[in-house]
């Protein structure tokens, strides 16, 4: 029998296995930022242990950086427990002898957005970083997961990681994507199908004809929030789309390696006849635009339907998590999604803020303006060389014209870790990966959407189905 | 880390799916750098009526008194029963250091996120899945009899009830093995130093390019 995708990746990186099949994985690339590692480098002190292979690592500040101006570097950081953390990784950095691109770098950016960015995300590679959405870096065909702060100290010391293998689940999206219909669109869809528990112990290969449409902007969107459906990894074949996206990035291998390197990654594909544990189908044609509603991923509807009564749900707990969900949202059963009324906009985070995210929103916002009762519209770019696209190409200004605020780039109110945050009772529509209760802010309330739907909402002050803007008049 | 054999504490239940752990630490709480000290934030936004910054003396806050674990009689609970999916979302090990530090050495559920999961075994923190319906009587039981308390027992890989009660777990061998007897798995890795040279020297011959 074949192997998937997934097999292979591990068969590849196994440095020893014991017999209840407790694997020591070899690690390639290890993604650092400035939250989850200043106990790790203290405990590689506090044993007197070095890194194994600093070349493998790459860290960058991007949890705490300030999204407003701040050409005067660290000491633009207002919040001083926000400044120490980003202190202490630059230190570490230099102490350990490891690559970082420091808050003023123009390649500084989030921690997901510059790996693949830099060609520092190859196929066929291990990824690791402590952040649960190190699975975006599986749309290059590599096996990339998040862990704990207590494995990052691991990773550093060894280049290893004690591991498990998971399950085999395959998400196929079959037939052509609508016009106004995303990538964002199609994994809500997915995690609104298989819920937020769904893949919990399976590595999940997402594929069809729709997958394999999508650029490899929308393919890191997916595989972003595999996370959200409990999958710890997310990943995609490798075909001529991932390799023409790597070909010539400044990590991207060169010279003779070059063809070496693309005719191995023309194997990191499943073989026709590898098992899966799961599979799941979801026709493409059926996905509309996504709203989420509640405080779990899982809580999704398309844009033109109603919020969910938890009365026609029979599972006890289930329903009463529902309640709590819309009590939290301050949202009544059989509300039109498309009556509710926003607060606060935010376009960015690991999960969309690539260039091809803000040309969507820059698209919908052009020759338009942020509504009235929409106090803050952000848009927040993942890196400083997105912003440097986004710039040349003129979007900045679309923007700001329109009335969004255009920013430095870092997770900004993704997770509200610096002073982007939603304030108690405000509502947001944001491009980011979790709607959880004070994800955003104490109190916040958040719907997740794709970057156009959200562009959309800005404009309109409430929530719109995309695809009817095509012949609304500006 | 600190050694898990056998523990015999007070429960506390929390009976909600999904828990995240930005539920379980909130992130502003993330930006110490150090590994301690986040017991007194653990549920903080259900936990206390007034929102709360790193810093802060936590006691001077007013308690939520409708949060379950503020009522007294789970005051110093070390034991936390849980619903479907414990532990979702980040990867944030701080999630299982505040736990740990507010008291809690096991956490049952009838199932968890794998990140959580295995974050919890790198901390002298036991995770045991049952299935949902002894998860229901254990609720039940909890709830109907103050100071309710369960053994837990992981050489036998059982939880005992005060009726006598065995309920059988599952545990991984080797995470069984280091919560035992406390081992620090880096030291563990490190004994396979050769193997992991020879792998990357291999390595290196097969797909250089991942050594740039």
């Amino acid at each position: 029998m074949g192997a998937t995708l997934y097999d292979k990746l591990w068969q590849a990186h196994r440095v020893h296995e014991d017999a209840d099949g407790t694997t020591l994985l070899y690690i390639d690339r290890h993604l650092v930022h400035e939250v989850t590692s200043p106990q790790a480098f203290e405990g590689l002190r506090l044993a007197g242990r070095k890194p194994w292979r600093t070349d493998s690592v790459l860290a960058v500040p991007d949890h705490n950086v300030p999204t407003t101006p701040r050409g005067q570097g660290v000491s633009d950081i207002v919040d001083p427990v926000s400044r120490l953390q980003v202190e202490t990784l630059d230190q570490n950095c230099k102490e350990f002898g490891i690559r970082e691109f420091t808050m003023n770098d123009p390649r500084q950016g989030i921690v997901h957005v510059i790996g693949p960015e830099q060609g520092a995300t190859l196929p066929g590679m291990t990824v690791v970083c402590g952040d649960s959405h190190t699975s975006t870096h599986g749309a290059f065909g590599a096996l990339a997961f998040g862990i704990g702060t207590s494995e990052v100290e691991h990773v550093l010391a060894t280049q290893c990681l004690i591991q498990k293998k998971s399950k085999n689940m395959q998400v196929r999206v079959e037939g052509q994507l609508g016009p106004g219909v995303t990538a964002k669109d199609v994994v809500l869809a997915i995690i609104g199908e298989i819920g937020t528990a769904g893949g919990t112990g399976y590595a999940i290969e997402f594929a069809g004809s729709a997958i394999a449409a999508l650029s490899m902007e929308g393919r890191m969107t997916v595989c972003n929030m595999a996370i959200e459906a409990g999958a710890r990894a997310g990943m995609v074949a490798v075909d001529q789309t991932t390799i023409d996206y790597i070909a010539n990035r400044p990590f991207a291998p060169r010279g003779e390696l070059w063809p070496r390197a693309v005719a191995a990654w023309r194997e990191l594909v499943s073989d026709p006849d590898a098992h899966f544990d799961r599979v799941v189908t979801l026709p493409a044609e059926a996905i509309a635009p996504q709203v989420t509603w509640g405080t779990s991923p899982e809580m999704v509807v398309a844009v033109d339907a109603r919020v969910p009564d938890p009365q026609q749900v029979s599972d006890p707990v289930k329903r009463e998590g529902m309640r709590k969900a819309l009590a939290y949202m301050a949202l009544e059963p059989g509300t039109a999604v498309q009556d509710i009324a926003l607060d606060k906009v935010f376009i960015g985070s690991c999960t969309n803020s690539r260039i091809e995210d803000l040309r969507a929103a820059a698209a919908v916002a052009a020759g338009r303006r942020v509504a009235d009762n929409v106090k803050l519209a952000l848009v927040v770019p993942g890196s400083g060389l997105v912003k440097q696209q986004a710039e040349a190409e003129g979007l900045h200004e679309i923007f700001m014209a329109a009335g969004f605020q255009w920013r430095e780039p870092g997770c900004s109110m993704c997770l509200a870790m610096n002073a982007d945050r939603l304030e108690a009772g405000e509502r947001c529509a944001s491009t980011s990966n979790r709607n959880f209760e004070g994800r955003q802010g104490a109190g916040g309330r958040t719907h997740l959407v794709s970057p156009a739907m959200a562009a959309a909402a800005a404009v309109h002050g409430h929530f719109v189905d995309v695809r009817a803007l095509e012949t609304e008049t500006r | 880390m600190e050694k898990f054999t056998r523990l015999d504490a007070l429960v506390a239940p929390l009976d909600r799916a999904n828990v995240d752990t930005d539920a379980i630490i909130p992130k502003q709480y993330l930006k110490s750098v150090k590994r301690s000290g986040f017991g007194p934030n653990l549920f903080d936004d259900w936990r206390y009526l007034t929102p709360g910054e790193p810093g802060q003396d936590h006691s001077q806050r007013p308690l939520n008194p409708d949060f379950v674990l503020n009522q007294p009689r789970y005051a110093g609970a070390q034991i936390l029963l849980a619903r479907e999916n414990f532990g979702c979302g980040s990867s944030r090990e701080h999630a299982v250091w505040a736990l740990e530090d507010a008291g809690f050495r096991v956490v049952i559920a009838p199932s968890f996120a794998d990140i959580f999961f295995n974050n919890c075994f790198k901390n002298g923190v036991l995770p045991v899945v049952v299935d949902g319906a002894v998860l229901d009587r254990l609720f039940a039981a909890v709830a109907a009899q103050e100071g309710y308390r369960l053994q837990v027992d992981l050489q036998a890989q059982q939880l005992r009830t005060p009726d006598g009660e065995s309920i059988a777990f599952e545990v991984d061998e080797f995470r069984k093995y280091c919560l035992l007897n406390g081992l620090d798995d880096i030291g563990l890795t490190l004994q396979r130093a050769e193997a992991i040279g020879e792998y990357e020297r291999r390595r290196r011959q097969e797909a250089p390019w991942l050594f740039a």
